[in-house]
């Protein structure tokens, strides 16, 4: 029995109780005619779209910059990549890693002076990460009004200026990576082998720079800046190399998101993005101060699970669209349980 | 010497209002707007705002930051406005009856909020703001499914087609400036709102009386410093919960008066900005998370609300386009908001840096100073 409850303390109760209520709606799908198969594809495809995401919070986790709210920063640079991307005509494969070569130097560039921002604003960083992600998304909205982009796929026609809201990327690099070697189990479900590859790539490069020596750093800084400093590590530079990471991770993954949701999404679009992606990692066991792989992908697997069966389960079962009620009280949730947790003192 | 300082200090500590005051005197004139109409609709909007904005003051003498959770005290009016209208109450009376049934919502909601923040002490921002999503979609859920199934409306003009859940646009025709139009005044070429402005002048009383009472005088310890507080036997949590109760009240009036000024409420949206609004009103008028004065908040509505009617003109007429201006007062609530607590943080640091050099002596300080980085 104590071994049990240690398990279920490890485990914690909010992943468990969504993990049931995930459990519970897989097996109320059939009698409200919500076909599971489709399901299951579609939460495979979305756990891809949105994994490279979550896996961004983990290096500012780890050095002890909390939660990155100021994730747009970094899908501002992918963003930047895809459209310059699609603005010089590159297709395929060439189009996708393009986009992605575009994206680094803006976030890294963005990445940098963010670092050396929350350097200097130590304790207060997730507050201010949100209001420079703010200002940063509607800063770029001008720019995207005035940017001498001239794709006419992409500006508005009648005004031959200015980005359209959304730009669609089929026939640029629509699917690219979730068509790749795709398993087609009858007509509904379709496993993007692609999308999946990627993000795992992603996470084990991940997982092995966290454990390099630069990443063993980053650790120290965040879990004891004092014992950080004794052994010679400069907690700023360490800092600063996290955000750059998570910034460059959040320009990657906005740039897997649009390819498999088929649209680029330009103005004040990213600025909702980084809640999900926080929800996420702290369904999967992250906390304020300490994340792991695993965090990773059970967080965007059980987030994304419940964002996909909750509308199609509960809207079949009710009759009406509680969707969106569901999804804000559980991801908002679920980070105000992670902020108002005691710090756990380590076993 | 000593004077040419105090002026680098007065600089820096008003850095954020002097950068936003000379962005908005630069975009009167590409606006093309005239003096006179500036200053009529600053004075409705001062009418409009100031409540919502004086309702940040007790959080951040408590130390508690700015209390991005006022919005819960903003869906609380709306409900008690929703109600107003359910029983076609007009006038003033219907305000001083959606009021009396925002009331217990907002001191419910205030106390909520209070318990969450105090779980999350030296991170109440951000959790206010998270908290204000959170109870945003419990709102959504009262409002657009409970409100006419569970909870009885009469009225079916505010309905949904389906038979429950509020409009998405309510219209306020029986309380639409009631408060503003009670008692209106010329003065020369304005229209001064008397009324509206004698309920602000009453906040502004009531909070100079209330920071001189023992629980105001509680309040400030608290938020100076928590553990002496405890140590010198005030009810640190209590004191904190007591603080966001009155700061969710006001915000829940506040939004009240904003409503019947704009004549009507976006039922799912018109909270949704009214932290964004109110916070960034009060740090443009040079305000500080741990520091802030009545005189900061009305400069702040005025400068921020001018920026905010020039900047759509300006865009126009600089760059062609009135949505340019428009992402750029957005643009630039944002960053000062980002801006000022920056300033703070950055401060804050410094000044405890310097308390520790002067802890170790002055040879060590000078050692520190020169070299160790």
């Amino acid at each position: 029995m104590h071994k049990f409850k240690q398990l279920v303390t490890d485990f914690g109760w909010p992943r468990i109780i969504i993990f049931f209520f995930l459990l519970l709606l897989f097996v109320a799908a059939p009698f409200v005619r919500v076909r599971i198969d489709a399901s299951l594809s579609d939460m495979f495809n979305r756990f891809g779209q949105n994994a490279v995401f979550v896996l961004a919070m983990v290096p500012m986790i780890q050095s002890g910059c909390g939660l990155n709210f100021g994730l747009s920063l970094g899908i501002i640079a992918g963003l930047l990549g895809a459209t310059l991307s699609v603005q010089f005509g590159l297709v395929g494969f060439l189009g996708f890693f393009g986009a992605i070569v575009l994206a680094m130097p803006f976030a890294i560039l963005l990445g940098w002076l963010y670092g050396k921002l929350l350097n200097k604003v130590k304790g207060e960083e997730m507050t201010i990460a949100m209001y420079v992600g703010f200002a940063g998304v509607m800063m770029m909205c001008i720019m995207w009004l005035i940017l001498p982009y001239t794709s006419p796929n992409m500006i508005w026609g009648y005004a031959g200026k200015g980005l359209r809201t959304t730009i669609t990327v089929e026939g640029y690099w629509l699917k690219i990576l979730n068509d790749f070697l795709t398993i087609k189990i009858g007509p509904f479900f379709a496993f993007p082998t692609g999308e999946l590859l990627f993000v795992a790539v992603c996470a084990f490069a991940m997982w092995l720079f966290m454990r390099t020596k630069t990443g063993t750093a980053i650790t120290a800084v965040g879990s004891n800046p004092d014992y950080a400093r004794a052994s010679g590590i400069s907690s700023d530079k360490m800092r600063t190399i996290s955000v750059i990471i998570s910034t460059m991770l959040g320009a990657i993954g906005i740039i897997v998101y649009e390819q498999s949701f088929g649209f680029i999404q330009l103005y004040t679009a990213p600025l909702a993005m980084p809640f999900a992606a926080v929800a996420a990692i702290l369904i999967g066991g992250a906390s304020v101060n300490k994340a792991s792989m695993v965090n990773v992908v059970v967080g965007a697997f059980l987030f994304q699970g419940l964002l996909t069966m909750t509308p199609s389960v509960i809207n079949s079962a009710l009759q009406t669209d509680m969707s969106e009620v569901v999804r804000i009280v559980v991801s908002q949730g679920i980070i105000i349980y992670a902020l108002t947790r005691k710090t756990k003192v380590a076993k | 010497m000593s004077g040419k300082r105090s002026f680098g200090r007065f600089i820096q500590e008003n850095a954020v209002a002097l950068i936003f005051l000379i962005i908005t005197v630069a975009a009167i004139k590409p606006s093309g707007l005239s003096l006179e109409y500036i200053g009529q609709e600053m004075i409705a909007r001062l009418g409009r705002d100031s409540f919502l904005v004086l309702a940040l003051l007790l959080p951040i003498y408590a130390g508690m930051g700015l209390n991005f959770g006022m919005t819960l005290g903003a869906m609380s009016g709306q409900i008690g406005l929703i109600f107003a209208i359910n029983y076609n109450i007009t006038g003033v009376d219907g305000l001083v009856f959606a009021a009396l049934a925002g009331l217990p919502v907002s001191i419910l909601m205030g106390y909520i909020c209070g318990i969450v923040l105090n779980r999350a002490k030296g991170r109440e921002m951000v959790t206010g703001y998270i908290l204000a999503y959170f109870i945003d979609g419990i709102y959504q859920f009262f409002v657009l499914y409970m409100m006419g199934s569970v909870v009885p409306i009469k009225n079916p003009a505010i309905l949904l087609s389906r038979g429950y859940g509020i409009r998405n646009t309510l219209n306020l025709e029986g309380v639409r400036q009631s408060l503003d139009d009670f008692f209106l005044l010329k003065v020369g070429a304005f229209t001064v709102p008397i009324l509206t402005f004698l309920v602000i002048a009453a906040l502004c009383v009531f909070i100079i009386w209330f920071k001189k009472t023992k629980l105001g005088q509680d309040m400030r310890a608290v938020g100076h410093d928590m553990a002496v507080a405890e140590a010198a036997g005030i009810p640190v949590d209590r004191t904190r919960i007591i603080a966001i109760i009155i700061s969710t009240v006001l915000a829940c009036f506040g939004q009240i008066m904003f409503l019947q000024n704009m004549g009507n409420i976006a039922t799912y949206n018109a909270h949704t900005q009214t932290n964004f609004f109110a916070v960034a009103a009060i740090l443009v008028g040079g305000a500080s998370v741990k520091k802030a004065t009545i005189p900061n908040v009305f400069i702040g509505v005025i400068l921020l609300h001018i920026l905010f009617v020039v900047s759509p003109r300006a865009g126009q007429n600089l760059f062609g386009s009135a949505m340019v201006g428009e992402y750029f007062r957005q643009f630039i609530g944002y960053g000062v908001i980002a801006l000022s607590l920056v300033l703070y943080a950055w401060r804050t640091r410094k000044a405890n840096e310097r308390a520790r050099e002067s802890l170790r002596g002055p040879a060590a300080a000078a050692a520190a100073a020169g070299g160790a980085k």
